[in-house]
């Protein structure tokens, strides 16, 4: 972390929404600044979410970055252990996966949060 | 002919809240077209199992009582028509269900179409090795290795009979499988008159359905500020406003409640979407990457350059295939240790099983609470420090009688388990078959949809 630079949870810059697609799931990325997509479209990179993922075992990770309306979306390939009725999860349709995403912690330029409603929680949860 | 149509969506799912179609006629008066949909991947599955108990059965219930809460509008001569896939695996038995309804409530003139051919199981199940198009279309398997296990498959419909039977001048059409964004669609093109050369018009229509298909996902449900919405009670479902140019705006009801904003319009845009610049459909692949939101008024998000490339030579046909049984059970566990417990518990009745002799295919241990649900992705607990926990245990095993002596072995926790344990009110876990899915991709000529119009008689 350089001097201007903060750790934060992407939930302080982004929202997000997952669903699953057979045994994969997807998880799209909403930045809630232009600003924040600029950001996050160089940060999260697939190999960094793919890492990020990797105690739930996805085989593979694909991307598209959406330019005008400033969004992302992964697709997190077999993360679902066989999804639909066969997977032995609670969350067997990936639901609880983009509330996941938003708890990855992140590096910020700082001046990145001064336009955000401060709301939104900023750090992870003390454990 | 309209400058504006309305198209609502008031169901998402089967299981959706069952008096929002009369809610959003209601609040709407002048909603041209309502859209329910109901079947979800494995829907059809949980239908196959209903029809097995009654040959009659196998479509979404839920439509009947639907449709008579909104009989005294359609008595009223109110030119609201409905387009539904609630006949799911049955629609010609959903629309006898369907007929007799408005016979009893006086509804003598209202013309019901019916769309079939969805079905491909017959010619799925003595497909040949040589026919690689039944392959999994995720893991290329082939289709011999589930042919004997098949329950269902059916091709995913376009727009294209639904506005047939529109023409023909139905006011209800009753289908099954179709693309869940055609409903939409065929609204647009039977409104508009569109020919499906008007590439461009049809992808806009398409993302209207797909930004509507799951009820209401767009209008703040399930949104990253869900917290925020005003008045969820009373959370309102999506309409869209399109224009003959195919530029469309989302709305809800005005007064309800709920938060439309280009948030809740993004994420709901990337639900279930692929990773990928195309949208592919049966009516139309849609090129994604200069699609535009702007938020004209609040809850108003317009949506425009969505653009038409030719729709897929293929079409997508979703099966489903017996794959043994399952079962789970949660009980919660409170006190000191709470986590220990938990885990030490699920062992227990895993290894109980065992000694019965019973070796589980699969097997799973979720101390729910700790952060199991995404596998310590979301928080990493000091487990001593816990003072609750919620244990689920899963199993899978081709045996039906391996998973049943799973069953038997929860409740004896109550009174040889951990301190603490309890929450077993709900008794014990039911046995359930597992569906496996399989998706393939066949050519769309080997699809032939069916429309027939029914009307009702007045005896």
């Amino acid at each position: 972390m350089t001097a201007t630079s903060v750790n934060v949870r992407l939930g302080a810059i982004a929202a997000a929404r997952s669903g699953d697609k057979g045994s994969s799931a997807n998880i799209g990325v909403v930045p809630r600044t232009s600003s924040a997509f600029q950001f996050l479209r160089e940060y999260l990179t697939p190999e960094r979410v793919l890492a990020y993922f990797a105690p739930l075992e996805p085989t593979g990770i694909r991307y598209h970055v959406f330019p005008k309306i400033e969004c992302l979306n992964f697709v997190l390939e077999g993360i679902l252990a066989g999804g639909g009725s066969r997977s032995l999860r609670i969350d067997a349709q990936g639901k609880a996966l983009g509330q996941a995403m938003l708890e990855m912690p992140i590096d910020v330029p700082a001046d990145l949060l001064g336009e955000l409603v401060p709301h939104h929680s900023m750090k992870r949860p003390e454990v | 002919m309209k400058s504006v149509i309305k198209i609502g969506n008031a169901q998402g799912f089967w299981g959706d809240i069952v008096d929002a179609p009369q809610r959003l006629v209601e609040s709407v008066p002048d909603l041209d077209y309502l859209t329910l949909d109901y079947l979800a991947e494995v829907s059809l599955s949980i239908m196959a199992v209903q029809r097995q108990t009654d040959p009659s059965l196998g479509y979404a219930r839920d439509f009947l009582s639907v449709l008579a809460s909104l009989t005294p509008h359609l008595r009223a001569g109110r030119p609201l028509r409905v387009i539904t896939n609630a006949g799911g695996l049955n629609p010609r038995g959903c629309a006898a269900a369907c007929m007799k309804v408005l016979r009893e409530q006086g509804c003598g003139h209202i013309k019901v179409a019916l769309v079939a051919g969805d079905d491909v199981l017959q010619q799925m199940m003595h497909a040949g090795s040589e026919q690689t198009h039944w392959s999994n279309a995720e893991t290329g398997e082939s289709v011999l290795t589930i042919r004997d296990r098949l329950t269902t498959a059916h091709a995913y419909m376009g727009a294209s009979p639904l506005v047939e039977a529109l023409r023909q001048g139905a006011d209800i059409v009753l289908t099954g499988r179709v693309a869940d964004p055609s409903l939409v669609v065929a609204a647009a093109m039977n409104a508009f008159r569109w020919s499906h050369a008007e590439i461009d018009r049809i992808a806009q229509a398409t993302i209207a359905g797909h930004l509507i298909e799951c009820g209401t996902q767009v209008t703040g449900g399930i949104a990253t500020d869900w917290l925020e919405i005003v008045d969820p009670v009373e959370l309102g479902f999506p309409i869209i406003e399109i224009e003959d140019s195919g530029s469309f705006v989302v709305t809800k009801p005005p007064g309800s409640g709920g938060k439309l904003d280009l948030l809740t319009v993004k994420e709901q845009f990337l639900y279930e979407m692929n990773a990928s610049d195309t949208y592919l459909s049966p009516d139309v692949s849609v090129y994604l990457d200069d699609i535009e939101f702007h938020q004209e008024a609040p809850s108003r998000v317009r949506v425009i350059g969505a653009r038409g490339l030719p729709a897929p030579a293929t079409c997508k046909v979703s099966a489903t295939y017996r794959d043994g049984y399952t079962a789970s059970a949660m009980l919660t566990i409170v006190g000191q240790d709470a986590v220990r417990k938990a885990r030490r518990a699920g062992e227990v009745v895993f290894e109980r099983v065992k000694r019965a002799g019973f070796e589980l295919a699969r097997t799973n241990i979720e101390c729910l609470g700790t952060g199991d649900s995404v596998l310590g992705l979301v928080s990493t607990p000091v487990s001593t420090s816990m003072l609750e926990v919620v244990l689920r245990l899963s199993a899978a095993d081709p045996r039906r009688e391996a998973i049943d002596r799973f069953t038997k072995e929860v409740a004896p926790l109550v009174t040889g388990g951990p301190p603490g344990t309890t929450g077993y009110a709900s008794g014990r876990a039911k046995v359930r078959p597992v569906f496996g899915y399989w998706p393939c991709l066949i050519p769309s000529g080997d699809v032939r949809p069916v429309v027939e119009l029914m009307e009702v008689t007045s005896s």
